[in-house]
Formats: structure tokens, C-alpha cells, sequence
């Protein structure tokens, strides 16, 4: 594979601009409330405004006859169907397998957070359906909430009475490896212990989620439209799982998808009422979430309280992590929601260092909340986080510089393939490059002349710089099967050659946000000598595209794009194959270059488009040996993860009279391996250091002690906007590629959101601690009320 | 949204005799009660807009030398216009964003009273008159609580007044979310004494801070708030702040204005 990354041509290393912005950018983009389809209903949902509650009645007499209602459906009608499952099996260390009470697709018996949809009403408006809705008379009896983790693993009140427990599982990672990081902690010269809370964050995707049904009564298949991050994830769980519609009746579109986060991975219990209305309807049924809806009830983030220590040697060389984690899970598992704060968090916990001693243990936790599950990140940002800010708080105690501390545990470049004691094998990496890169962007030697320009104006000048390591492209299947996944996780691809010489590419990722549109060509064009804008993307619509895994884990170019280049490698075979014949040579000596096919050293050669044409009117065409046409399909499974890794730096100014932080310089050095697009890379950083921003500032997702949503719209729940950013340095040049995928490629879809939180709060403890205040913690999101506070407590 | 009947009337007299109706309701700008509509928070039979009220539009100078403000005028309007109150023009073109610039007007602002709006501080630092249909209320009488005012049932705020005063500033934390004010003070300094109004921070709406403004009127520079302090009870306190938080902004707040306004 070329990996050059500097072409122009419009191949690999160009900074194409993305041909999607331009219907995204003139309001031509066809989302899935944008669908309208002849003779469509609206479903409009009754949701629990308490915690937690027994459901003793539900009277839907009154709604089902005003006008325009159509049917009402509650948790009874479903009370036969399957539940919606968890994708990932964990064991506790005792070896018993986590609790997974049923996720019904409406409430039955039992509500249980606010937002929990107990019943569902389809009316000829949605108008019509809103007055049904206010009309329906349940009798919930409400009961006492569990919000607090802490609360919640004391038992008590209970979210799943028949689980007799709120806690999911009781995780170790490595288990066999506890006594030894105990007792290397206990005899450990220097130990710093931080306890922190990674904040729930709501995903807050620009485009509601949406989800239309339509069922045809002649031939009795289903088409669902909805935002989804990956449609045949969805279809496989509706139908093996849910409602047990046969997939190959059920077609799943997932059109233009307005951003997803981590959110629109999962099946939501709308999905499968809006199937079932339109069946028992024999009408298209539509649903669309308000934005209060999308608050409640969206998948949430984050949300771990932690323990870390990290033990050394006096010279701070790095001796045992070991973290005690408290999940939340919210109400009910979310597909991905065990895996989350387990493998995607406790394997990351040695982060880009030589540490001999990790331990992880984590408890999930059922509360009345809100489902959590992955969001940008998923369980890395978390582990990060505790790392890098424990490395911090020991530097200081050690009096040592973060930077030097970090340097002298780092993985080196002659250590790869690298086995982290957590369990991964790192393949490659130079974090001392990208730490050297780092210090110079951010220009480290010149922070003491601007600090002291700070402190005239009365403002608190500090520094953060920190590293982070992530686990991308999240595979391979064998592995991930004996950890527990109940999926695999490869990925695939279709290359349709045109007769005329174009192409379609059909691929299992699906693009919402990420640019696969603009990029992904650029690969096969690049491998074609073609041009990529006669190279088509299809995604998104299971009747179209091969059974991919979808996007999520900042997996699409290190695992579908890997499928994309065998299956073109395949096409390249064929074609030499079909030009060798037209050519009147040996296959062996064909050469493609620049989209033409040459019997090398000779100046014969026929163009990739006639190598088309000929296989699709194969005249003269030796069919005994080849068959007609070109199209191939490729199924890709690595063989580890990719290791995108960085370096990031901080630098804010928090005004002590207010606590208010602003964010003056930000540098992002990165190793994403190689580059397809670098401005879509760039792109993707700046926007993951934009939720890492919010959420290390400002997002800040609260619920009361009756699990209220304090934060359930705008103007309480606070995302981050074009003021509250800096004007980002990022560099992603001279990344280490990845040593087991033919591109060489790790993924940038996550990174700046991993990477940045525990930057800007270590560059606001950096500022107090130099303003003389005896800060050591504050928990996210760093609001100028909470700074102050910390700043005003007793004793700093 | 409710179903609603809408009218948009062209003269003062026709709106007011609109809402007359039972359950009409008078729509501004509509910043507040559109999204209070959408939620289905409120269920009038009939929207007034008002809008359309020639008499109620722009900015203009009194005989009396006051700025007067049209009830129907929006921020982006006296931004731009009421250059002869530099303060209050200022207070205008930072409330909201564009959007709400361009929509928001100052009667829909002063009727709804929202405790973290930034017109009641502006309205009641400058001692500002409060015309209606059928009276001219002072502001000191005009504010009376969160969301509550001297206005009565079907009365329209068609005009507002402004002393222009010496010297201003309008200062402003946001809430980190809605941007609205956490904490907002005006200070204004006239001839005969300094009114300092605060808004966002208390449980009672927008209030005068009378200790400061004895302080600035006896000695109108940047230190001579000193020593003075508010209680953070009586202070509202959630998620964005504690009473006690608030409290401090105010002053904070009230010193910045003062630098600036010198």
C-alpha cells in the first residue's frame, strides 16, 4: 500500500473536502424524519415521571377513543416478546455471570426512571397522539429512587427486585494479578491515591433519534428506518432477540444520521413498537424524540466513581495502578453497557506505561437513571482520565516534573510488540516523540513569561500536558468471543466494478459525521489509479450492504476500510486476469499503474475501464477460466487492536474571583498511524476535544436524590460552543503505523475526547497550586461555581 | 403545542380590546413563551402578537431628554439605536444571541419578569418609567418577584422610559448553559445619586442594592465598594451555584460595572 502523506491526486494523504458537506450544507441531507411516506401514522409515548414506581393499573379506555387514535399499546402487549439484550457477557470474580434482568420494549410491572416509556399511543397527528398520550390513566405507585452508587450497592430500595441486588457484577482485571499489585502497593515506597468521579455526560447528538416503520401486508417484510449507527446490528437484534421478525423480512435503513456518539449504537425499545404498530396497523408508523426525550432517555456516558493509587519507587518509577471502580448503568443494560467500564476501560489501565502491576476492579450498578453506556471513547476516556490525572497529583507529591515523571515510565520505541500488564499487546508507538512534538507546539519554555503576564492582569495561569493511549478498532472476533462478546467483530466490503468503470463501494461501516463518503474512496482510488470521484459509497441499508459490525470504537478505517482494500485486492487480481487475456499475456506479468493495466516492460496495456467494460460483455472473453463480471466482497477480522496514542497540552487562565477557567492555548500531538484524509483527521480531533472541553468544564448532567433530570434541556445542561473553544494546535504527522492492518491505520474518531479532560483539569490544578492554593482535586465538570468553591473551602 | 387561534392587531387600542378575550394572551417577541408553548406549558385560546403596533416600535428621545423605547422594539433595535444611553445599548447587545436579539423585544422581557434577565437590571438601575396602555409605572414599583409585576391582566407595556444617567455599565456572568445572567448588575450614576440593580441572583427577583448605591453616591471610584457584602441568603441556589457563590458575583459583578462605567 502507498503510504505517502503528502499526495494531491485525490488518493491516500489528500485533504479531499468532504463531498457530503454539500448536501449536509444546503439542507439536502434525507434524514430519517425526513422520510414521508403515503398513509403514515404517529406514535407518541407515555413516560414515567417518577424515579422508580410500581405500575398498578394502566386505563387506556379514554385515549383509545379520541380522535384520531388508531391503537394504544402498553407493557402488556409486548409481555411475550424477547427483551432487548446486553452484547457483552460478564463474569464476576467469584466466575458467576452478571446479573441481566429483561429490558422489556415498554415498562411492564415496573417503571423505572424518569423518562421509561410504559406505553405508546399511534393517532392519524402526532398532535392527536400528544392528547391520547396526556389522557391515558396509569396508577404508578411511586417508590423510593435509587440515584447514588453507593447507595444503591447497600441494597435498599432495588431497580430489578427479581435480580434481589443493584449490582450487575463485581469485575477483576487480571484477577490472577490482585495479590501481586497489592502486595507491590504495600510495600511500595511512595503511593498517591486519588478519588475522582468521571461525570455522566448526555450525548446530545445534533439529529433526535427517529425511527419509522413500514410494513408491507403484500409481501410482509418490514422496513425500519432509523438513526442508527450500524443497521445490521440493529435488524440481528430485533430479530433474533426482540420481536423475532426473520431477518431476511426485515430491512433495516439507517439514512443520514445527524451524529450519534456512541448513542445510536443501540437497539431502543421505539424501534420495536413502531415495527409492531405498523404491522398490526398494516401503516407506516413514525416516532420522533423531542429534545427532552433525547435528554432522558438517549443512552448516557461516563458516569464512574474511582479509587486510583499509583505506587513508585522514590524515584518515580512506576511500580502498580490499582483502581476500584463504581459503574452506573442507569435503569436497565444497554447493548454495550457491560463492556464499557470493563474491557474498554480496565485493559487500558496501564496506560502508555512500563508498569509491572495493574488491578482493576469494577462494579456495575443498576440506579434509577437513565441507561448508560458508551459514549465517545467508552471506557478509555475514563481510564485515561484516572491515570493521567494520578500521575500529576504523584508528580507533585514527588516534587517532580509531570512531564519527566511520564517520560521515564514510558513504553520506549525498541519495546514493541509491548504486553501492557492489563492485558493488550501494544504493536507500535514513540511517545517520547509525540511528548517532544507536544512541548514545542505549546511552547512549554515560554509558559513562565505568560504567567507571570497573567498574574498582572489578576488571572491564575496554569499547565497541563499528559498522555493517552486508546484501544481502537475494536476486534479481533476469536479474542473478543472469549472475553465475552456475543457478537463478532469483523467487518466487510463490496466493491462493485461498473461496467462503465466506475464503482460502488457497499460497506458495513456507516458514516454520520465521520466523512467515510470522501475517504473511504480515496483508498480505492488510490489502490485503482482511478479517479475517486467516480467511486460511489454505499451504507447505511442492510438490503444493500454486506453484514458489517457498523461505527462505533473508532473502528471504520482500521477494520472496514482493511475489508475495503481486500476486497480491492481481489478486483486487482481478477481484472489482471481479465486485462492478461485481452492483452494476450501471462497474468504474472501484468503491472497496474496509474488505472492502466501493462504487460510489463512493454508498452501494451489496457485501461481499467476496458478491463470493465469486457467483463461485463465478456466477447472474446475466456469463460471457461473467468467468470463474467467484477465484484468482490471481503471480510475483514484483525488480529489486535490498533494503539492510537498522543500527547496533549493545556493552558488556562482561571480568574480567581469568579472560578472561571478559559482555555488559552490547547496542543494535540497524535499517532494515528497513517493518514487517509489529514483535514477529516483534523476535524475529528477538534471535535473530540470539543466534548472534552465540555466535559471537563461544563457538562455536567445532575439528577436529585427522586431522580429527577435537573439538567434535561438547554438551559441547564450546558455544551460547549464556538467561544468556549481555543484555537487548537493539533499535529498528527509521522505517526507509527499499525503493523497489523494493510493501511497501516488506528483511528482518530475518539482520541481528543480521551485525551483531553484530564488536561484541562491538571492545567486548572497546575494554575491554583501555582496561585498558591492547596488544591490537589476537583471533580468535572470544572464550573466556574465549582472552582470557586474549591477555591473559598476551609483550609486552602 | 395547543391548538390557538393568532391576531396581530396594528394599533394599541386593538390589542388591548384582543386581549380582552378569555385566555388571549399577548406575544412579543416570543423568546419565553414559544418554547413555553412548545412544551405544552401553557394553553391560551388566543395570541395577540403585538408586533405589528407601529406606535410601539423604535427609539426616540424625549423632551425630557429620556430614551424611550417602543414596547415592541427588539434588543438588536436598541443596540443599535439607543446610542445617546451607551449603557443601555451595551446591556442590549449582549442579551441572548442573534437570534434572540432579532426577535426579543423589551416589553415581552420587562411583562415576563424572568429573575435572570438582563432588562430588569437595566429598567431599575436607570429608574425607568414603564408605560402601558393605561398608566406609567415606576420601576421601583413596577418589579415585584420572580416572574410578577405591577402589570394587570390584559395590560400592555407599550413604552419604556430611560433617564439617561451620567455614566453606566451593565456586567454580566453568564450561566454557563443558558447564558442567561448567573449574576447581573447595572450600575448608573445620575445627578442626584447612583442606582446599582441586580439580577439573577436573588429568590425575590431582580433588587437595588442599596448599601452599594449609598457607597457610590458618596464616592463614585473603583474601591469604594470596600468592605460591603451580601448574604447569600435569600440568594438562589442550584446547580450552577450556591447561594453563597451568587452573593460574591454580585459584588464582583457591581465592582466590574463600577470600573468600567469610570
Amino acid at each position: 500500500m502507498p503510504k505517502d502523506n503528502t499526495q494531491t491526486d485525490g488518493g491516500i494523504g489528500a485533504s479531499t473536502l468532504r463531498r457530503e458537506d454539500i448536501r449536509f450544507l444546503t439542507g439536502e441531507g434525507m434524514y430519517t424524519d425526513d422520510i414521508q411516506l403515503q398513509g403514515q401514522t404517529h406514535a407518541v409515548f407515555a413516560r414515567s415521571d417518577v424515579a422508580n414506581g410500581v405500575i398498578k393499573s394502566i386505563d387506556t379506555s379514554v385515549a383509545a377513543a379520541m380522535p384520531g387514535v388508531l391503537a394504544v399499546f402498553t407493557g402488556a402487549d409486548f409481555a411475550e416478546v424477547g427483551g432487548n439484550p446486553a452484547g457483552w457477557l460478564i463474569n464476576s470474580r467469584d466466575g458467576e455471570p452478571m446479573k441481566e434482568p429483561k429490558r422489556p420494549v415498554l415498562a411492564h410491572g415496573k417503571v423505572r426512571h424518569v423518562g421509561d416509556a410504559y406505553a405508546a399511543v399511534i393517532a392519524e397527528t402526532r398532535a392527536q397522539a400528544m392528547d391520547a398520550v396526556a389522557a391515558i390513566e396509569a396508577d404508578i405507585q411511586e417508590l423510593p429512587a435509587v440515584i447514588n452508587m453507593a447507595d444503591a450497592v447497600k441494597g435498599g430500595s432495588l431497580v430489578h427486585d427479581e435480580i434481589e441486588t443493584n449490582v450487575c457484577f463485581d469485575w477483576g482485571w487480571i484477577e490472577d494479578n490482585r495479590a501481586a499489585t497489592d502486595a507491590a502497593i504495600k510495600a511500595a515506597p511512595h503511593v498517591t491515591t486519588l478519588e475522582l468521579v468521571n461525570n455522566r455526560l448526555v450525548p446530545n447528538a445534533m439529529e433526535p433519534r427517529a425511527s419509522t416503520a413500514d410494513y408491507n401486508k403484500g409481501t410482509g417484510e418490514y422496513t425500519l428506518y432509523t438513526t442508527s449507527q450500524n443497521p445490521h446490528l440493529t435488524r440481528l437484534l430485533i430479530s433474533a432477540f426482540v420481536l423475532g421478525i426473520p431477518e431476511n423480512k426485515l430491512r433495516v435503513i439507517a439514512p443520514d444520521v445527524g451524529g450519534g456518539f456512541g448513542s445510536k449504537i443501540y437497539h431502543y425499545g421505539e424501534e420495536a413498537l413502531v415495527l409492531a404498530a405498523s404491522k398490526k396497523l398494516k401503516r407506516p408508523v413514525r416516532w420522533t424524540a423531542s429534545r427532552s426525550e433525547s435528554f432522558l432517555t438517549d443512552a448516557h456516558g461516563r458516569d464512574h466513581v474511582t479509587k486510583i493509587e499509583l505506587a513508585c519507587e522514590k524515584d518515580g518509577t512506576f511500580i502498580a495502578f490499582r483502581t476500584e471502580t463504581m459503574a452506573n448503568v442507569g435503569a436497565y443494560l444497554s447493548n454495550f453497557s457491560t463492556v464499557t467500564p470493563t474491557f474498554l476501560h480496565g485493559t487500558l489501565m496501564a496506560g502508555n506505561y512500563t508498569v509491572p502491576n495493574v488491578y482493576v476492579n469494577v462494579k456495575a450498578v443498576f440506579t434509577n437513571t437513565a441507561p448508560v453506556d458508551a459514549y465517545r471513547g467508552a471506557g478509555r476516556p475514563e481510564a485515561t482520565y484516572s491515570i493521567e490525572r494520578v500521575i500529576d497529583m504523584t508528580a507533585r507529591e514527588l516534587g517532580m516534573d509531570p512531564v519527566e515523571l511520564r517520560r521515564m515510565n514510558f513504553v520506549k520505541p525498541d519495546q514493541y510488540p509491548y504486553a501492557s500488564a492489563a492485558g493488550l499487546e501494544y504493536d507500535s508507538g514513540n511517545y517520547d516523540r509525540q511528548m517532544d512534538k507536544l512541548e514545542a507546539m505549546i511552547d512549554r519554555d515560554g509558559f513562565e513569561a505568560r504567567r507571570i503576564e497573567s498574574a498582572k492582569n489578576g488571572k491564575l495561569r496554569g499547565l497541563g500536558l499528559n498522555a493517552y493511549i486508546e484501544a481502537c478498532g475494536i476486534a479481533p472476533s476469536n479474542l473478543v468471543g472469549i472475553l465475552g462478546a456475543r457478537v463478532g467483530l469483523y467487518d466487510a466490503a463490496t466493491v462493485r466494478v461498473n461496467a462503465t468503470g466506475s464503482l460502488a463501494v457497499m460497506v458495513g461501516a456507516h458514516s454520520h459525521g465521520q466523512g467515510h463518503e470522501t475517504a473511504f474512496p480515496q483508498i480505492v482510488a488510490d489502490m485503482l489509479g482511478i479517479d475517486p470521484e467516480s467511486i460511489e459509497i454505499v451504507h447505511g441499508d442492510t438490503a444493500k450492504i454486506p453484514f458489517g459490525m457498523g461505527t462505533y470504537g473508532s473502528r471504520s478505517l482500521a477494520v472496514c476500510g482493511s475489508a475495503m482494500v481486500r476486497a480491492t485486492e481481489k478486483i486487482i487480481v481478477k481484472a489482471k486476469k481479465i486485462a492478461a487475456h485481452m492483452l494476450e499475456a501471462s497474468d504474472a506479468d501484468i503491472e497496474l499503474v496509474d488505472g492502466q493495466f501493462t504487460v510489463a516492460g512493454t508498452d501494451k496495456s489496457v485501461s481499467f475501464g476496458e478491463v470493465a467494460l469486457k467483463a461485463y460483455i465478456p466477447h472474446q472473453y475466456p469463460i471457461e477460466d473467468i467468470e463474467p463480471g467484477l465484484e468482490e466482497t471481503a471480510f475483514y477480522d484483525p488480529a489486535n487492536f490498533t494503539y492510537p496514542s498522543g500527547a496533549y497540552a493545556c493552558e488556562v487562565e482561571v480568574d480567581p474571583e469568579t472560578g472561571k477557567v478559559t482555555i488559552e492555548k490547547f496542543a494535540a500531538a497524535d499517532d494515528f498511524g497513517n493518514i487517509i484524509n489529514p483535514m477529516i483527521v483534523t476535524g475529528q480531533v477538534h471535535g473530540g476535544i470539543g466534548q472534552g472541553i465540555g466535559q471537563a468544564l461544563i457538562e455536567q448532567t445532575s439528577y436529585d436524590s427522586d431522580g429527577q433530570l435537573l439538567s434535561a434541556s438547554y438551559m441547564d445542561y450546558a455544551m460547549p460552543r464556538a467561544d468556549d473553544m481555543p484555537f487548537y494546535q493539533v499535529n498528527h504527522d509521522d505517526g507509527t503505523p499499525c503493523t497489523h492492518n494493510p493501511l497501516g491505520v488506528k483511528g482518530c474518531g475518539e482520541a481528543g475526547a480521551i485525551g483531553s479532560p484530564p488536561t484541562v483539569v491538571n492545567a486548572v490544578i497546575d494554575a491554583l497550586q501555582r496561585g498558591g492554593k492547596n488544591i490537589t482535586h476537583i471533580d468535572m465538570p470544572l464550573t466556574p461555581s465549582r472552582v470557586w468553591d474549591a477555591m473559598n473551602a476551609k483550609g486552602v | 403545542m395547543y391548538n390557538f387561534e393568532m391576531t396581530r392587531p396594528s394599533t394599541i387600542a386593538d390589542a388591548v380590546k384582543a386581549l380582552k378575550e378569555e385566555d388571549a394572551q399577548a406575544l412579543g417577541g416570543g423568546q419565553t413563551l414559544i418554547p413555553t408553548l412548545k412544551q405544552r406549558l401553557a394553553m391560551p385560546s388566543i395570541l395577540v402578537s403585538l408586533t405589528a403596533i407601529g406606535e410601539m416600535q423604535g427609539v426616540c428621545m424625549s423632551d425630557a431628554g429620556e430614551v424611550c423605547v417602543g414596547g415592541a422594539t427588539t434588543h438588536a433595535t436598541v443596540a443599535r439605536e439607543a446610542t445617546a444611553y451607551p449603557g443601555l445599548a451595551a446591556m442590549a447587545a449582549r442579551i441572548g444571541d442573534p437570534a434572540v436579539r432579532n426577535r426579543g423585544t423589551i416589553g415581552g422581557s420587562l411583562a415576563n419578569n424572568d429573575p435572570s434577565a438582563c432588562y430588569p437590571a437595566a429598567a431599575l438601575a436607570s429608574g425607568a418609567s414603564i408605560i402601558t396602555n393605561s398608566r406609567e409605572i415606576a420601576a421601583d414599583d413596577y418589579f415585584q418577584g420572580m416572574f410578577t409585576t405591577a402589570l394587570e391582566e390584559g395590560e400592555v407595556v407599550t413604552e419604556v422610559r430611560f433617564p439617561v444617567p451620567e455614566k453606566s455599565h451593565y456586567e454580566k456572568f453568564v450561566q454557563p448553559a443558558s447564558r442567561f445572567a448567573l449574576v447581573g448588575v447595572m450600575v448608573a450614576k445620575y445627578a442626584d445619586g447612583v442606582r446599582v440593580a441586580v439580577t439573577g441572583a436573588s429568590e425575590s427577583g431582580v433588587f437595588r442594592w442599596t448599601e452599594a448605591e449609598a457607597a457610590l453616591s458618596a464616592n463614585f471610584t473603583a474601591d469604594a465598594l470596600g468592605d460591603l457584602s451580601l448574604d447569600g441568603d435569600g440568594m438562589i441556589a442550584d446547580l450552577h451555584g450556591s447561594g453563597a457563590y451568587r452573593a460574591h458575583l454580585v459584588k464582583v459583578m457591581t465592582g466590574r460595572a463600577l470600573k468600567a462605567a469610570i
